[in-house]
């Protein structure tokens, strides 16, 4: 009769099972929970104080230093209440250029991998290159250029200009292909060419096999990149403080940076509490979503 | 499909022949043109059936050319102008912005019944002269005899212009008050300009412009200041006239950025300072991650799925928040660090030159090693366990099978984001802006430059910050980062051979 049993684990790994000795526990096992708990508090207590601010009435930053030890929602009050913070404006400025650049970047990047996936032209290679090539070239440094030629843009289409919204989106939408794209491409390869020419014999055109097949078999990549995308835009400070000037038009990185460019003498409580509110939305989709973005992240190495 | 595409191109066909409207009525020639090839190239790309591959790559490129590609070589050509405060626009706007700052009335001057007009061009005015002749002008074209609708001896109305009524005035106070109209081509002899909408006066400027001789003559003092082809108008004495206007300057912002000690040292201390922080913080959130993946990556452990999960949030909550939380947290007076941590320390964590480095290497470690952790994770997992085992049946200790196989393995499989983090890390604008401004600040520095800059805060404070803009200068940093950037790239290209695998 053996004293061992094989155990499986819900990841599908399986050990032996052993009979428990406290000694060997600790040697083994037991120190990784050590470093696991030291890491608990090196990761939260930030997180943690930054909560309890926003919870304590108080608001300035000696104010917030005893944690959890005075709750209320003053701060909360204080931050939607105050008109020369429009912090709702923010909010909803940033979701709404976060959104509606995550899906035309999702759109351009697709669009563009498909072709280079799917056909074989001249300058293919190229284009690759070139796209993982100015990946190196973050759009951020050449911000005094961008925020001359929005300015000229402003002379002729103050619609699209200046301290507009649509201008903002369109800065960001050039830095959609060298971005995503390839990382898109890769994902494309993966899904069988079988699938195109079976489509094709059926009589379907191009558009139909893109737009119908192989976009519902990327999606998780779609999302992936969707989500990048937004968390990225969301964080986005120097291309967006530039083109932005009037408060109610800015963006939440910019709002808020402004809120407490000195912390000595900000209001911090009000602060803490918009950056529970800014953040949340961000890290329950990167919670939800955490399984593809980890494999996106693998595949491709973004942020 | 085809009624869309035919709808889609039809909108977009309507923009561009707007645009071009609207270009061609200011002038732009240049611009108009590029509009207008690129529509009928677009136009042609999705109506036939040849251009393929076009279809699906354009829509991207289009952005991509316009806002990455223009853009990078348009900083480029900034880096060789002296575009910045006092010197932003041509040479004619300048000599009418210097003329109209230093304008005032003409004392005991006719005063002239006016209707403000507009057209898509902007506003103008309808003058009725004493003799009751009707003249029409715009600020860029001087008053020119026109047939009016009159009413009670007071032109009202003209043919394509629209008049504004009085509460339209009203509504637009400051634009119409701002409105300039040239008397004659002859700047000299003054414009009309009005404060209520209905009656103007002739104001002329104490700065008298020569076109012959190009200069400009301070009538009251008597002081004339020529154009010496540095971009304003300058005084014997060396007194400078602002605004001037744009000039290519060559070399001069580079020879300011490597030749003014003032200038050079801070360069050079921030770029060995972004190569040094972009290298420490690859190297500690890497190290970090890899310590604890290998902690993590034991089958016997429980709960570690709720570890990995507080793991991911310092890397899900949103960056530049944290970044400006930990300022807060590290302030010197109040912060939870000093304060709580440290029962009442008043270390200067962020103000002190040699602490700041440390604290922005410690901050970027928070936010950093959690990706790091994921994807040594990941990496750790795909090393197959034969590998491992045939190794330890050859006698390796654990430490040589870590050190020997594993290290190796995971060195290859992790090249590529360990580049791509350098790269990010490289130019992480939010951590140095957030946490510290790029402070302490360098005293000694003629640009406003600190001790944790790297150089895209550089770039963005000498551009954007403070009273003084300097477009010109920072371009000219601007194109130092790209050089860096672009041997960087090659020499890690080179090394991975990621080029060689495209397909």
């Amino acid at each position: 009769m053996s004293t061992t049993r094989s155990i499986t684990t819900r990841g599908g790994e399986t050990f032996e099972k052993r009979p428990f000795r406290f000694g060997r526990w600790l040697a083994e096992t037991g120190w990784r929970h050590l470093v696991g708990v030291v890491l608990i508090l090196f990761c939260l207590f930030p997180l943690a104080y930054v909560l309890s601010a926003s919870l304590n009435p108080a608001g300035t930053l000696t104010g917030s230093n005893a944690l959890f030890s005075n709750i209320g929602v003053g701060a909360y009050e204080r931050l939607f209440s105050d008109p020369s913070q429009p912090f709702a404006a923010w909010f909803g400025n940033t979701m709404l250029v976060a959104s509606i650049t995550a899906v035309a970047t999702v759109f351009l990047g697709a669009l563009a991998a498909y072709s280079f996936s799917r056909m074989r032209f001249t300058g293919r290679r190229f284009g690759l290159m070139s796209i993982v090539l100015i990946q190196m070239f973050p759009q951020l440094l050449a911000v005094v250029a961008i925020f001359l030629l929005m300015n000229a843009i402003s002379d002729w289409f103050p619609a699209i200009g200046i301290n507009t919204h649509i201008g903002l989106i369109m800065v960001y939408m050039g830095g959609a292909l060298g971005v995503n794209t390839y990382l898109m491409y890769g994902f494309f390869n993966t899904v069988p060419k079988d699938i195109d020419e079976a489509a094709k014999i059926d009589g379907a055109g191009h558009a139909r096999i893109f737009f119908t097949i192989i976009l519902r078999l990327v999606a998780p990549i779609l999302a992936v990149v969707g989500l990048l995308s937004f968390i990225t835009t969301t964080n986005e400070f120097v291309v967006s403080s530039i083109v932005l000037i009037d408060p109610e038009k800015q963006t939440l990185a910019v709002g808020l940076y402004k809120l407490v460019s000195n912390p000595n003498y900000a209001d911090w409580g009000a602060f803490s509490a918009g950056a529970i509110i800014a953040a949340l939305p961000v890290v329950i989709l990167f919670l939800f979503l955490q399984k593809y973005i980890v494999g996106g992240l693998t595949a491709g190495a973004v942020k | 499909m085809i009624l869309l595409k035919i709808v889609a191109l039809g909108i977009v066909d309507a923009i561009a022949v707007y645009a071009l409207f609207v270009l061609v009525l200011s002038d732009e020639w240049l611009v108009a043109g590029i509009v207008a090839v690129v529509t009928i190239a677009v136009n042609w790309i999705y109506f036939s059936h040849r251009a393929l591959p076009a279809k699906y790559l354009t829509p991207g490129v289009l952005f991509l050319l316009v806002f990455q590609v223009f853009v990078v070589g348009y900083t480029a050509y900034v880096g060789f102008t002296n575009y910045g405060t006092g010197h932003n626009s041509d040479k004619a706007q300048a000599v009418q912005a210097l003329m109209s700052s230093a304008r005032e009335r003409v004392p005991d001057s006719e005063t002239y019944k006016v209707t403000v007009v507009e057209s898509l061009q902007g506003l103008g005015m309808l003058v009725t002269d004493p003799e009751g002749d009707a003249y029409l002008g715009a600020p860029d074209s001087p008053l020119e005899r026109v047939d009016a609708v009159m009413e009670g001896g007071v032109a009202v109305a003209v043919d394509g212009w629209t008049s504004l009524s009085f509460s339209d005035v009203l509504k637009r106070q400051s634009e119409v008050f701002d409105l300039e109209v040239p008397f004659s081509s002859d700047l000299n002899e003054g414009v009309l300009r009005t404060a209520d909408g209905s009656s103007a006066n002739i104001y002329t400027s104490r700065l008298v412009y020569d076109d012959v001789a190009d200069t400009m003559t301070n009538t009251a003092t008597g002081e004339v200041f020529a154009d010496t082809g540095e971009g304003a108008f300058v005084s014997e004495s060396g007194e400078e006239l602002l605004p001037g206007w744009r000039i290519t300057v060559g070399f001069d912002n580079f020879a300011r950025a490597f030749g003014e000690e003032s200038i050079r040292d801070p360069l050079i201390s921030v770029t060995l300072w972004t190569i040094v922080f972009a290298l420490l913080s690859v190297a500690s959130t890497f190290f970090l991650g890899l310590f604890l993946a290998i902690v993590f990556n034991y089958k016997r452990m429980r709960g570690r799925k709720f570890y990995r999960i507080v793991m991911i949030l310092p890397y899900a909550f949103p960056a530049f928040l944290s970044a400006l939380i930990w300022s807060g947290m590290l302030s010197e007076r109040y912060g939870f660090v000093n304060q709580v941590l440290l029962g009442g320390a008043e270390i200067p964590w962020l103000t002190d030159p040699l602490l700041a480095k440390f604290s922005v290497l410690f901050v970027n470690l928070w936010l950093g090693f959690p990706y790091m952790f994921l994807i040594a994770t990941g990496a750790l997992q795909a090393i197959p366990d034969d590998v491992v085992e045939a190794a330890t049946v050859d006698g390796a200790k654990p430490w040589q099978v870590f050190r020997l196989i594993k290290l190796p393995l995971l060195l290859v499989t992790m090249a590529p984001i360990l580049i791509s983090s350098f790269a990010f890390n490289f130019n992480n604008f939010n951590l140095i802006y957030m946490l510290t401004g790029g402070g302490p600040r360098d005293a000694s520095a003629a640009v406003n430059v600190g001790a944790t800059d790297i150089l895209i805060s550089m770039v963005y404070k000498v551009a954007f910050t403070g009273q003084f803009r300097d477009y010109g200068l920072a371009s000219a940093f601007t194109i130092i980062i790209f050089i860096l950037v672009a041997v960087i790239s090659i020499v890690s290209f080179r090394k991975t051979r990621m080029l060689e695998d495209l397909n």
